[in-house]
């Protein structure tokens, strides 16, 4: 006979975020999209950016006297990369593409004074790195030698103390993993969603779950929470992995992590709002890439995920800065790197918030059940 | 036997903007029998099992499934029902003990996964994927799924399509074992072979409504009566028992 225990739609809604997350995890291109992307993206800029210290490339002429004191002194500096296989035409034409930084020739001088003689080359590509090999390698070095032997002194008219205080060093790893984080977040919530609510609708699924008590909500509830879980998992893996392997900043440890997970669930969303529009919109699978990528691409380009959206040209920035991947980028940087506060960031939030309200109006409108 | 009705249908009319799909149907169900919807293809059978089963919404009519109507208490006859769709897929990725579960969780009941799949005989494939079953295991799961919540009523609609000889045989054993145990069945198919001797009483449905509603034996003896001559004389024995005798009842399955 009949059951005469009272239904419960948790229960119900807890089968399904069972089900799907068991689904989602079995699936190659939600564990490909979500983790291993992104982490390679880590991987790759982490050791690109290799952070702290500056190195010029220095072309070293030929007949260069590589045994003098001078050369020996800018060697052990660190700050030079000396390269001394190529010819100085090879030398002066990537010196002109910037790919080489400065030219150095050193000689002895064969009248006595001064002892040595000493060419610099530098470029207009690399006009930075010149002046920083001039004033911090090439500079101090000549100072040295050429302070007499028996010099004192004077007595200072002022005295100078000097003390740079500890700051953080803002490393790649810093702008990179958020940028990952947001994309990571952006891909399983549009593609993810999209293509589970797509293929559930036209195998049927939805139809036989519709034959049993289940509520529509507990279907979207169910999904939805399978994927902001499995989502959040993805995102403490490669955060971890950012901290511990690339020294990525957690200002506040723990606290950071925690906020960063609150604006991940907010992004994802969003992210899934987009989702469920996308899987109303399209007709059949193989429809689904093209549309999610007109929404995640311009997102992926456009929203800081790997420059900086100052760096964009002026009339593509109205464009970045309407994009809601923009503001959760923002968003996570100011809280992982300068330790803001949700309350700090709530111009961001709001953003976000707007966009949610826009989002699902559109997924109401467009959604299909059958 | 008493003959109560467990489902009555009155008058149901469906509407696709000008297409009528079913036109004024009624007929009823009883109690502990195998109900065959016989009938061609857009006929309007599976319409009707839909409306009933209350995935669908009527134009108008009255129906009542154990006591209650489909207007005003859909959720209380979706938990006495098993629904067995055409064609319907299940979860991706997920295992035959994982669908079990699942379903338990939609319809709010505990049951042990194995023992469910051992009334359909699947125990040994309790860790496969759905679509890694044969088409006869795919049936016998499906019907498993709508034993779960214990119901008083299932729908099977075309659960031998496709199926050889011997996993039809098998799958009629299976749905009056299920009637044995108390459950009414309602069922369509396309094989007459199949409605006569596993049907208790069937229904025709042709462009949408009923054109007659008795036991199968009944019907033959009144087209018999009528003067009905098959033009070839009946032989005792037909190519399916033929092939059943060459090849045995023993299931062939991966």
């Amino acid at each position: 006979m009949n059951q005469q225990k009272s239904y419960s739609n948790f229960d119900a809604t807890m089968a399904i975020a069972k089900a799907s997350f068991r689904s989602i995890i079995r699936s190659p291109s939600a564990v490909v999209f979500s983790l291993a992307f992104p982490l390679i993206f880590i991987l790759v800029f982490g050791f690109i950016g290799g952070g702290g210290g500056f190195k010029v490339d220095v072309g070293v002429m030929n007949g260069t006297d590589t045994t003098s004191d001078i050369y020996r002194a800018i060697e052990k500096s660190g700050g030079a990369n000396l390269i001394v296989t190529q010819t100085d035409a090879e030398m002066l034409s990537d010196l002109q593409k910037g790919r080489t930084d400065v030219m150095i020739k050193i000689q002895k001088n064969t009248n006595t004074i001064p002892a040595y003689k000493i060419d610099v080359k530098y470029t207009e590509a690399s006009a930075e790195k010149g002046k920083l090999f001039r004033s911090l390698v090439l500079m101090p070095i000549l100072a040295a030698f050429n302070k007499p032997k028996d010099f004192v002194a004077p007595a200072p008219y002022a005295s100078l103390s000097e003390a740079t205080v500890t700051g953080r060093v803002y490393k790649t790893i810093d702008f990179i993993l958020p940028g990952q984080l947001g994309f990571s977040l952006l891909s399983s919530g549009v593609f993810g969603t999209a293509f589970v609510f797509l293929s559930l609708r036209v195998s049927l699924v939805i139809k036989r779950f519709f034959a049993t008590p289940v509520k529509r909500y507990s279907i979207i509830l169910g999904e939805m929470i399978a994927r902001i879980v499995f989502s959040l998992i993805g995102a403490l893996i490669i955060i971890a992995i950012g901290h511990f392997a690339f020294g990525f900043t957690l200002i506040h440890g723990f606290i950071t992590v925690l906020n960063m997970m609150v604006l991940s669930v907010i992004g994802l969303i969003v992210f899934m709002g987009f989702g469920f529009v996308v899987s109303g919109v399209a007709k059949n699978e193989s429809s689904v890439p093209p549309i999610a990528n007109i929404i995640t691409l311009p997102q992926f380009l456009l929203s800081g995920t790997f420059f900086s959206i100052t760096a964009f040209p002026k009339w593509l920035q109205p464009i970045s800065n309407a994009l809601p991947l923009t503001y959760l980028n923002k968003a996570m940087r100011s809280v992982a790197f300068e330790g803001s506060t949700l309350w700090d960031v709530r111009t961001e939030v709001l953003i976000l918030f707007i966009w949610m309200v826009i989002v699902y109006a559109v997924a109401i409108k467009t959604f299909k059940w059958e | 036997m008493a003959k109560q009705p467990i489902i009555t249908v009155n008058n149901l009319v469906k509407k696709y903007g000008d297409f009528t799909a079913v036109n004024d149907i009624s007929f009823e169900v009883f109690e502990g029998e195998i109900f065959g919807l016989l009938g061609p293809n857009g006929a309007g059978k599976t319409t009707t099992l839909e409306i009933i089963e209350t995935l669908r919404d009527k134009t108008s009519g009255n129906i009542t499934v154990d006591g209650f109507s489909i207007d005003t208490d859909a959720a209380s006859i979706k938990q006495r029902i098993g629904v067995q769709l055409q064609a319907a897929g299940y979860y991706p990725n997920l295992n035959l003990t994982e669908l079990i579960e699942l379903f338990s969780g939609l319809y709010g009941v505990k049951v042990s996964a194995m023992d469910m799949l051992e009334k359909v005989s699947l125990t040994d494939k309790a860790k496969a994927k759905y679509k890694e079953l044969s088409g006869g295991q795919k049936q016998r799961f499906s019907i498993a799924t709508t034993l779960i919540n214990n119901p008083r009523i299932v729908f099977l609609d075309e659960p031998t399509t496709g199926l050889d000889p011997q996993a039809r045989r098998n799958l009629w054993d299976l749905i009056r074992e299920i009637r044995d145990n108390g459950t009414t069945v309602v069922i369509t198919t396309h094989y007459m072979d199949e409605a006569e001797i596993l049907c208790d009483r069937v229904a025709f449905v042709d462009g949408g409504n009923v054109i007659g509603i008795n036991t199968p034996d009944n019907f033959i003896d009144e087209l018999v009566a009528s003067g009905f001559e098959r033009e070839k004389e009946v032989k005792k024995a037909n190519l399916e028992d033929v092939f059943i005798t060459k090849t045995g009842k023993h299931l062939r399955e991966a």
